[in-house]
């Protein structure tokens, strides 16, 4: 973890309320980003309930295209479950459902007619846990493109390469493409399931808490990975740890307690919060 | 309470506990050993030169040069006895009435069991059943006639306070001073030359048809019978129960429906075999009509129905235990619902599935009730595929509970019901362990 703070070369020093001094790292200078800032996904006055219990309470929030934004705020918060609705995931839940709308790409996520295998072809999704499919690394890439129809090995094998490299796991594992996934390390079934997603070629990548069971150093290559994805994706990350929200975002919304408190670009968020609630989350008064 | 105690608990738990398993290991002993042993006399036995000559006519077996060898020197051993036999015939024309008649009872006991030992007598009329046309084949058999010609069975009936007592008379004492009286003797020192026993290995009780009801031959009809139902079985219960388990774990809604289905299902696994049996019977027989009469069609179908909530509730289980996240992964995937089940959920739960399905199978294999009605028959041929939708056939389960208690000549052929079980036992066994390592080596695939 150090090391990456290191690498990131900026530490703010932020001093509190009470007058103790803590360090918040900030992101390193980043690479520019072409044609992205688009509104991608276009929250409402969208809220999402569990039967009775408003989980998430009317929120208002354009995602912008090719940009990473965090989503951070305590156990329980809703943050997950914002991501989580953005590909319908939570239809899963029996009693789960929204008000308001949502909207992906100009298409409402829940309306009457959306067709929601359709939807999630177009949005990738990365787990809190590592979970590939008890299949060979081959197939747990190739699973999304046969999905969609690809079945020619040339092209299949392409896309895996391609894939793989894109997840920075080729070097890695390109000699044993035909063993089981799951004897891969923690952080390496991690990377293969951002490989496995971005093989269907999603126009945006939803992290939810990619890096909380994996080790340090793990947590460190997948940071880097997600530094190098941005630009080319959308990419919507959920962690608990507001590092790590410093370090790979670029915009940062803070949900508490189902609310939408603050959401704002980055460096704003972590050096001169407009809230309070914010503030004394990020200097670490609750959590 | 304090630490003393409390290892003092958890070592006399321990004790229990072993003691148990021991209990449990020394009652499985006492149910294998006597089959095992039983069983391996209808394989491994002293047979006898009649069992020769028996599957060289009756099944073209054996090496035909040595068995004349056999024959004629047991013909010649057995000579003396038809002499003795035809004196006597000769002999008792000429006795007086009375005496005549207080011997011919007694001599009737001693051709019966000549013929017993040794086939058909010189002077008999030909017999019609094959059990009759040959001696004893088996040579502990062979012992326990000798004793029949040798002694009489008698009651001691002298105190009448106390129930009468057996013992045994030496028969010759009765035949004394007549030409029959050398032949008790002569039998008794040259049975073996006679029989010609030596020790067999019978493969061919695994592979033979059975012979006059079982009293020869082997079981290979009941053994493919019980692959037949058995696997007819599976082949309707596996496909509908994990379609079944399927609709219950991902497609049925928590509602009113979906739980007294459930609890049907569970209802049906504690109905009685012999229930099934008779709902075989009126369901399958008389009212669907599936063949005329008893076929391994309506028994596979009776026996598929009673599995059915077994094969249910594992494969259930089996989907249950899928974790979530690889429905989430896959579905994240745009897959759709169908497409992950097939491609997902049912690869890893497929152990679980093929374990219950086996399980079940070895059920099928070894059930009685069910087919007694439907399919089995207590003799019967081997039967083709292409007959199993209108023919019955007989069955391991059904024939070792046949021959226990309603075969004319139980006591005679133990050793064949002992084998039966033995064949059973075998098959439901060998079922266990391939599911076992199926299921080992399918673990391993999906574990990488």
């Amino acid at each position: 973890m150090h090391m990456t703070a290191e690498k990131t070369g900026q530490v703010a020093v932020d001093s509190g309320n009470d007058g103790a001094t803590r360090e918040i790292f900030l992101p390193p200078e980043r690479k520019q980003i072409r044609d992205g800032g688009k509104p991608h996904v276009v929250a409402k006055n969208f809220s999402i309930f569990y039967g009775d219990f408003e989980a998430v309470k009317s929120v208002d929030a354009e995602v912008l295209s090719k940009y990473v934004t965090a989503i951070i705020g305590p156990s329980g918060c809703g943050k997950s479950t914002y991501l989580r609705s953005i590909n319908r995931m939570n239809d899963l839940i029996p009693s789960f459902h929204t008000s308001g709308t949502l909207t992906f790409d100009g298409e409402d996520v829940y309306g009457k007619y959306t067709d929601e295998v359709l939807l999630r072809k177009k949005i990738g999704m990365v787990f809190q846990k590592p979970n590939p499919f008890p299949k060979t690394i081959f197939e747990n890439i190739a699973y999304g493109p046969r999905l969609h129809g690809i079945n020619d090995k040339k092209a299949l094998a392409e896309i895996v390469e391609t894939s793989l490299k894109k997840a920075a796991l080729w070097d890695e594992v390109k000699d044993r493409l035909d063993r089981n996934a799951l004897g891969l390390s923690g952080g390496q079934q991690q990377r293969l399931c951002v490989a496995r997603a971005l093989a269907v070629e999603p126009e945006i990548l939803l992290l939810d808490e990619p890096t909380s069971a994996l080790d340090p150093k793990a947590t460190a290559k997948i940071e880097d990975l997600i530094e190098e994805l941005r630009g080319s994706y959308t990419i919507m990350i959920v962690t608990h740890n507001m590092q790590q929200a410093s370090r790979v975002s670029d915009y940062t919304m803070f949900f508490y307690e189902g609310v939408l408190v603050e959401y704002a670009p980055t460096k704003q968020l972590f050096t001169n919060p407009r809230d309070q609630m914010t503030e004394d989350y990020i200097t670490g008064r609750f959590s | 309470m304090n630490i003393g105690t409390r290892k003092l608990l958890d070592r006399s738990f321990t004790a229990v506990g072993f003691t148990s398993i021991m209990l449990m290991a020394l009652a499985l002993l006492a149910v294998l050993v006597p089959i095992i042993t039983g069983g391996i006399k209808a394989l491994y036995f002293q047979g006898t030169v009649e069992h020769r000559t028996l599957l060289f006519n009756e099944f073209q077996r054996g090496d035909e040069a040595k068995l004349a060898v056999d024959a004629e020197r047991s013909e010649a051993a057995r000579k003396p006895v038809y002499e003795y036999l035809a004196a006597f015939d000769t002999e008792l024309e000429s006795l007086p009435f009375e005496r005549k008649r207080a011997l011919e009872s007694e001599y009737h006991h001693v051709r019966d069991t000549l013929h017993e030992l040794l086939g058909p007598l010189p002077g008999d009329t030909p017999p019609l059943l094959l059990r009759f046309q040959y001696g004893v084949t088996r040579w502990e058999k062979a012992e326990e006639e000798l004793h029949n010609l040798l002694y009489m069975t008698k009651w001691d009936y002298s105190d009448p306070t106390k129930m009468a007592t057996q013992y045994f008379a030496p028969r010759v004492d009765e035949f004394t001073g007549t030409s029959l009286e050398g032949l008790f003797g002569y039998v008794e020192e040259h049975l073996e030359e006679m029989l010609l026993p030596q020790p067999e290995f019978y493969w061919g009780f695994i592979t033979d048809r059975s012979l006059d009801a079982h009293i020869f031959g082997g079981v290979w009809a009941e053994i493919q019978g019980t692959f037949y139902l058995a696997i007819g079985a599976m082949l309707f219960a596996f496909p509908l129960g994990v379609i079944a388990a399927i609709y219950f774990t991902e497609y049925a809604k928590d509602n009113y429906l979906t739980s007294m289905l459930r609890s049907a299902n569970s209802t049906l696994a504690g109905v009685p075999s012999i229930v099934f049996g008779l709902f075989g019977l009126a369901f399958f027989i008389n009212t669907m009509k599936v063949s005329e009469s008893k076929s391994v069609l309506a028994g596979s179908l009776t026996l598929a129905i009673m599995i059915l909530p077994t094969i249910i509730r594992a494969a259930e289980e089996a989907i249950l235990s899928v974790p979530k996240t690889y429905r989430e992964a896959s579905l994240g995937l745009g897959a759709t619902k169908w497409r992950t089940i097939m491609t997902v959920i049912l690869p890893a739960a497929l152990p679980g599935i093929i374990t219950g399905g086996i399980i079940s199978l070895g059920r099928a294999a070894g059930e009685t009730a069910p087919i007694i009605f439907t399919a089995a028959v207590s003799v019967g041929a081997t039967i083709g595929i292409a007959d199993v939708f209108t023919e019955p056939t007989p069955a391991l389960s059904w024939n070792i509970y046949n021959l226990a208690s309603e075969h004319e000549a139980a006591n005679e052929i133990r050793h064949v019901q002992y084998g039966m079980v033995m064949a059973l036992i075998s098959i439901v066994l060998l079922l266990n362990i391939s599911a076992i390592l199926l299921r080992a080596r399918i673990s391993q695939k999906l574990k990488g």
